[in-house]
């Protein structure tokens, strides 16, 4: 795991990634501190990290896009199985490297608060909350990014659904309250959160039986459950997708709050997602 | 050393390895030898377990490869057709990173780099990016990762695919050397090479064990066919008449004939060394011997009828019919 970790970070500090991504947090860490921070006479740092928790959608991509495509295509990977090292340690060495990647330029940002104190009152507390929400929601985006990787065959694929799946993750609560709150748009828009999951499990598995038999089940339960208590669906789609949506839990740290049920949340999500990366990779040495 | 036990893969319809079975003895170079596509490298990488097997098992020194990958794994190197080089390393990075992850002894791995640089002669282009270095290079640091931790089986897909003669020949000296040490396997479609470096000769054909023996005992195995080719310096018809006096030729294949020189090829009667009576049966009749000639079946030979003649044996069509799905699938 060490030395998958060490080749890992080695080779984010040798290309340009690990300095391009640096370079990108901060600027938009220096830009958003000038206008709110200095120009708008506001000692809460939190107020930045909100601002530009956007800059994920970049900087998501831009580290996690070479990290097991690369393997595949190159055919390291190869080397990667025939090693005496479990596929969880070689999964978990490349996240602690991304987590590491991403922790450098945060460091540096955590000098801003210092910096502002000389000028007045910071409440670091809440500053420090927030950067470190910041922190794990880049780690929970990470896995997420991870996990794509994996399951892709090029750098560019990889780059372009991660980027999507971050955009529809930046905008699912608001996309969501476009669906209108009446019960029977809740169950049409769940309805088509089922297929997609049997299509990915299809995508995933080939086993078109299973992913049949989830779409059928799946629609036949919100049915079952539409037909029983119709009024529960009434606004059900937004308020789903307002409590799992990842950037949305931010909102709280932000406000001052430090939420633990987020950090675990966010833990979780990441503890998911690297789960599953393991096991795409374990799959593919069985259906390559 | 390694068993495998009734090895099968399967890819949707497609066998590429059917209930394969064989035992690698120890201090042996082994050749897979087999046409493209008969199943030499999905072997080799179920026995690495890069790839799991559809069915059955492979035991390396008494450790299964699915059961125990940890212990099987520390038993092997392995050099995939194409070498798992990361091109942003130089060889020395490289060779650090595979011996953290093999997790030897941190004391000894600087003697062991340097003992397997000049082993596999790439210590003057150690602080080269891979990206930079040739062809011949990359095999040679591809080998030394196989060879670093001295593991006692070196797996060797296809080592020689895509080098220049001269670094053939190197390759194959290299892996020579390491027979003396190392159970070695190697899989190649070139048989010449095969039977230059290796002791003992596995045929693969459509993920069948065909044949599995020694170069020398395969050939045997047709040395029934020894024939003997002779041009005389007179015409057909007289040819005939002296070969018919002489006993112990079994069959009699006129090759070319033009007017007062013609070439025959005899089959002699098994365990029979004809040479001498036909010598003095053309002396006898006053007709020159221009040339004599002795023609053992090579193993070229030996490969081609083997792996010719399975088809036959199985249901043909139905095969050709999976292999062209494939085909279709894989573009």
């Amino acid at each position: 795991m060490i030395a998958v970790f060490k080749r890992e970070l080695n080779g984010y500090y040798k290309s340009v990634t690990g300095y391009l991504l640096a370079a990108v947090l901060l600027i938009f860490a220096g830009i958003y501190c000038m206008v709110y921070n200095l120009s708008g006479y506001c000692a809460n740092f939190e107020y930045v990290l909100d601002a530009m928790s956007f800059i994920f959608l970049i900087a998501v991509p831009i580290i996690s896009m070479r990290t097991l495509a690369e393997e595949k295509k190159s055919k390291t990977d190869q080397l990667l199985y025939s090693l005496p090292i479990s596929m969880t340690s070689v999964v978990i060495g490349k996240y602690l490297a991304m987590l590491v990647v991403l922790a450098v330029p945060m460091a540096i940002m955590a000098l801003y608060p210092v910096i502002l104190s000389q000028f007045g009152a910071v409440s670091f507390a809440t500053a420090y909350g927030a950067l470190i929400a910041f922190f794990l929601l880049g780690g929970c985006l990470l896995s997420i990014g991870l996990f794509i990787s994996s399951i892709t065959e090029s750098q560019v694929a990889a780059a372009v659904i991660t980027l999507v799946t971050m955009l529809l993750l930046y905008f699912m609560s608001g996309l969501a309250g476009y669906v209108s709150s009446e019960s029977s748009s809740s169950l049409i828009a769940l309805g088509i959160l089922v297929l997609l999951f049997a299509v990915l499990l299809y995508y995933m598995s080939k086993n078109m039986l299973v992913s049949l038999a989830v779409a059928i089940v799946g629609i036949g339960a919100l049915m079952l459950w539409y037909q029983a208590d119709s009024p529960a669906f009434s606004g059900l789609f937004a308020e789903i997708m307002n409590s799992i949506s990842v950037f949305d839990r931010f909102d709280s740290f932000v406000d001052g709050v430090f939420d633990l049920t987020a950090i675990v949340y966010y833990a979780s999500i990441s503890g998911v997602f690297v789960f599953l990366t393991v096991q795409a990779m374990e799959k593919r040495r069985w259906s390559e | 050393m390694i068993e495998v036990r009734h090895l099968t893969k399967r890819y949707g319809n497609h066998m590429a390895v059917s209930d394969l079975s064989f035992k690698i003895e120890k201090g042996v170079i082994y050749g897979l030898l087999g046409p493209n596509g008969a199943g030499k490298s999905t072997t080799m990488n179920i026995i690495t377990g890069c790839l799991g097997a559809t069915e059955g098992d492979v035991l390396i020194g008494g450790h299964s490869i699915t059961e125990e990958p940890k212990e099987a794994k520390r038993l092997i190197g392995y050099l995939p057709e194409q070498p798992p080089l990361y091109m942003d390393m130089t060889p020395k990075e490289y060779l650090r990173f595979v011996m953290a992850a093999k997790n030897l002894p941190v004391k000894g791995r600087d003697g062991e780099l340097d003992s397997v640089m000049e082993k596999t002669r790439i210590a003057e282009m150690q602080n080269n990016l891979i990206r930079n270095l040739s062809k011949g290079y990359r095999q040679r640091v591809g080998i030394a990762q196989a060879l670093l931790g001295n593991p006692e089986i070196i797996i060797l897909d296809e080592p020689t695919v895509g080098l220049d003669p001269a670094q053939i020949i190197e390759i194959r000296d290299l892996i020579k050397e390491l027979g003396r040490e190392h159970t070695v396997i190697l899989s190649s479609h070139i048989l010449s090479e095969v039977q230059a470096v290796c002791d003992a000769i596995m045929i693969i054909s459509k993920g069948h064990l065909i044949a599995s023996d020694t170069a020398e005992n395969l050939t045997a195995m047709l040395a029934g066919t020894t024939t003997l080719r002779l041009e005389a310096a007179a015409n057909e018809s007289s040819v005939r008449a002296v070969l018919d006096h002489v006993d112990g030729i079994e069959d009699l294949h006129m090759m070319q004939s033009s007017g007062d020189a013609t070439t025959v090829e005899l089959k002699p009667e098994e365990n029979t060394d004809i040479r001498a009576r036909v010598f003095h049966a053309f002396a006898k009749s006053d007709i020159a011997l221009l040339e004599m000639t002795s023609v053992r079946a090579s193993l070229e030979d030996v490969f081609l009828e083997l792996t010719q003649q399975e088809p036959l044996q199985e249901a043909a069509p139905q095969d050709q019919q999976e292999s062209d799905d494939k085909r279709k699938e894989d573009a």
